[in-house]
């Protein structure tokens, strides 16, 4: 089945100016390709700082690209009503998303009046805690709360319960599980998948390999605001080619055994291949980059 | 013994009533000791982390007892409480990376830091520390967002154990890591124990299989209450509390697809702290559970060092 691109990534770059008056420019984002699929979870692995919040800040119209195009089922990012009622972004630092003077059931109240004027009030008042219950919350306990009095994890899910509401069409979730205890991950996991399978498109964004590979047909891997590799989930981690993919790998903590020491990579393998935008293809659809094309000298982190 | 909680009851005011997030949770953190909490969220771990050095406006301290190296910290009492913080107990708070004022460069941060304590910066010591956590010298002269989540999270730890605390608390500071930065923050860590910067320490996490490669001992709180605490091994290997082993079961794996096998979570939530039901909090969702369950399981040692709070162990 061809099934459309619901957001394409293509040579965005964000660059920030920093320092007093701004004399400084640091690249966030450097020259990222990519697209996902309605039905289709991509992950997005990289460490906090790679630049994976603000390609989901770029993509949410929260922050303007500084070059390259972002598009969302073929049209401009368009922050406003119509554009937030599909496209939906759930942050990692749930405090900082919410208005601290808010409870939880006056944030629900706005979802209904900005996007769902005409629906009755008990049917809103269901649907709300069918959502906060989707994502394993008890509304009784919740609901009343202000963001303070919640714990990080409840509010991360309140976040989600909130995006649900919406007839969302790609949803950015930024590492939306990192708060959440093994169990009620799985949770939230099982719901974004039945959630793909009605055609939901997801950018889940992670620092965890082992959520990413649950989920995501396809994976792709940030460094430092670069691409290092991209492809089929299973062949990136079956096969990883670039060494910062084989170093997160040894480097995943398991339970029953001891971490493995990363590999030693004494020179990128990777530091002469050609290719477009730095990214060669290594087999049909699976792409590895020289981690810094210019300056490799093999000393990758 | 460097950490003796006795009990520990903290409550939380609000309009509807008092939440018991921290409801009689008693245990020990030996010296050289990494305590790994994990526990699903809710539980009340950033509560028991907060109640040992600082309670914030609507925290109530219920009842019980907090001593460190054998002196009684007065936690219900914040100015007293002014002479242990940072000293002797330190606390890296969840989500603090990302509350560095973006505005000023590390140093000055640090500098200011200190001076709000009414210490003054040694800055020797300070740049070995960083070395120590493979962190050159530049790092202070930077902006926050010049510096990769990894780098500004060994400096918020460098930062919080400058003055040799005897406890640290770090609560959740791995969560928003990639995999291998993860790993490097969590030696990062055991060398601080190791090389005696501090004396102990509660690492609080969500995630069993990273406290199981760092901590000595694993306690999972549920529900405001301990569940189960032991050796890390053990707890792994042969958890014992229906709760714990669910949690095991849970993980998954990486290289686990959703198409393969789809992972199952324990169905239910935690009981509303506002009013407790009364016996073992789990019991709502325990496959175990009968009526003998409707009173509150006492917390056992089952072997050396391995306690249970259950009454089908
Ligand atoms: N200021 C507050 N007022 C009322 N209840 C609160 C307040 N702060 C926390 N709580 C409640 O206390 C309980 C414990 O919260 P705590 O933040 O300690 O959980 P946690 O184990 O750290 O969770 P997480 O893993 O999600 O961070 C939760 O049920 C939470 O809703
Ligand atoms: S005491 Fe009963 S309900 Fe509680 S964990 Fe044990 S068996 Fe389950
Ligand atoms: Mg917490």
């Amino acid at each position: 089945m061809l099934t459309p691109d619901m957001l394409k990534l293509d040579d965005v770059t964000k660059t920030y100016r920093v320092g007093a008056l701004g004399g400084k420019a640091v690249t966030a984002v450097d020259r990222v390709s990519f697209d996902v699929r309605a039905g289709e979870v991509v992950s997005l692995i990289g460490e906090s700082g790679s630049g994976k919040s603000t390609i989901g800040r770029m993509v949410l119209g929260l922050t303007p690209v500084t070059s390259g195009s972002i598009t969302v089922a073929g049209a401009p990012v368009r922050p406003g009503r119509a554009y937030y009622r599909s496209v939906q972004g759930v942050f990692q630092d749930p405090f900082s998303c919410y208005n601290p003077v808010f409870k939880a059931d006056r944030v629900f109240r706005l979802i209904k009046e900005t996007y769902h004027p005409g629906v009755p009030e008990d049917e809103w008042a269901e649907r709300v805690r069918a959502a906060v219950r989707d994502v394993r919350l008890n509304p009784g306990e919740v609901l009343g709360k202000y963001p303070h009095q919640l714990s990080g994890g409840q509010l991360q899910r309140l976040l989600i319960a909130r995006a649900l509401l919406l007839d969302l069409k790609l949803l950015v979730a930024d590492e939306i599980t990192s708060m959440l205890d093994a169990s009620t991950r799985v949770d939230v996991l099982n719901l974004l998948a039945d959630l793909k399978t009605r055609g939901l498109a997801v950018l889940y964004v992670t620092h965890d390999l082992a959520l990413g590979t649950y989920l995501a047909e396809r994976t792709v891997v940030l460094w430092r605001g670069t691409v290092v590799e991209r492809g089929p989930t299973e062949q990136v981690f079956g096969d990883p080619l670039h060494p910062y993919t084989r170093r997160l790998l040894a480097a995943v903590p398991r339970l029953h055994a001891p971490w493995e020491d990363a590999p030693e990579v004494r020179s990128c393998p990777y530091h002469d291949v050609g290719g477009t935008g730095g990214l060669a293809e290594a087999t049909p659809g699976h792409f590895v980059a020289c981690a810094r094309l210019s300056d490799c000298r093999g000393d990758v982190p | 013994m460097s950490l003796t909680v006795t009990d520990l009851r903290v409550s939380y005011q609000t309009l509807r009533g008092e939440v018991r997030a921290l409801d009689g949770v008693s245990f020990t953190v030996a010296d050289g000791e990494i305590l790994g909490l994990a526990g699903e969220s809710g539980c009340g771990k950033t509560t028991l982390g907060k109640s040992l050095i600082r309670l914030d406006g609507r925290m109530r301290h219920a009842g019980g007892t907090v001593e460190l190296d054998g002196r009684e910290l007065p936690i219900g009492d914040d100015r007293a409480m002014n002479a242990f913080r940072f000293r002797e107990v330190s606390l890296v708070p969840q989500y603090s990376m990302s509350a560095l004022n973006p505005t000023r460069r590390i140093g000055r941060m640090v500098a200011e830091l200190l001076r709000s304590r009414g210490e003054t910066l040694d800055r020797a010591k300070l740049e070995t520390r960083l070395g120590q956590v493979g962190l050159p010298r530049e790092v202070l002269d930077r902006y926050p967002i010049e510096l990769s989540g990894g780098m500004k999270q060994r400096v918020v730890m460098v930062v919080s154990t400058l003055l040799d605390p005897s406890l640290l608390i770090a609560d959740e500071i791995t969560s928003a890591l990639d995999v291998s930065t993860q790993q490097a923050v969590a030696r990062a860590l055991a060398g601080f124990r190791d090389a005696g910067h501090v004396r102990s320490m509660v690492f609080i996490t969500h995630d069993l299989a990273l406290t199981a490669r760092i901590a000595d001992t694993i306690m999972v709180m549920y529900a405001g209450m301990l569940a189960e605490k032991a050796p890390a091994k053990t707890m792994v290997e042969q958890p014992r509390h229906p709760y714990t082993r669910m949690l095991v079961d849970a993980l998954p794996e990486v290289g686990a697809r959703h198409a393969g096998r789809r992972l199952t979570g324990i169905a239910g939530s935690p009981p509303a702290l506002l009013d407790p039901p009364p016996g073992c909090r789990f019991r709502e969702r325990c496959p175990l559970a009968d009526d003998g369950c409707a009173e509150r399981p006492p917390v056992t040692e089952v072997a050396p060092g391995h306690h249970v709070a259950c009454w089908k162990v």
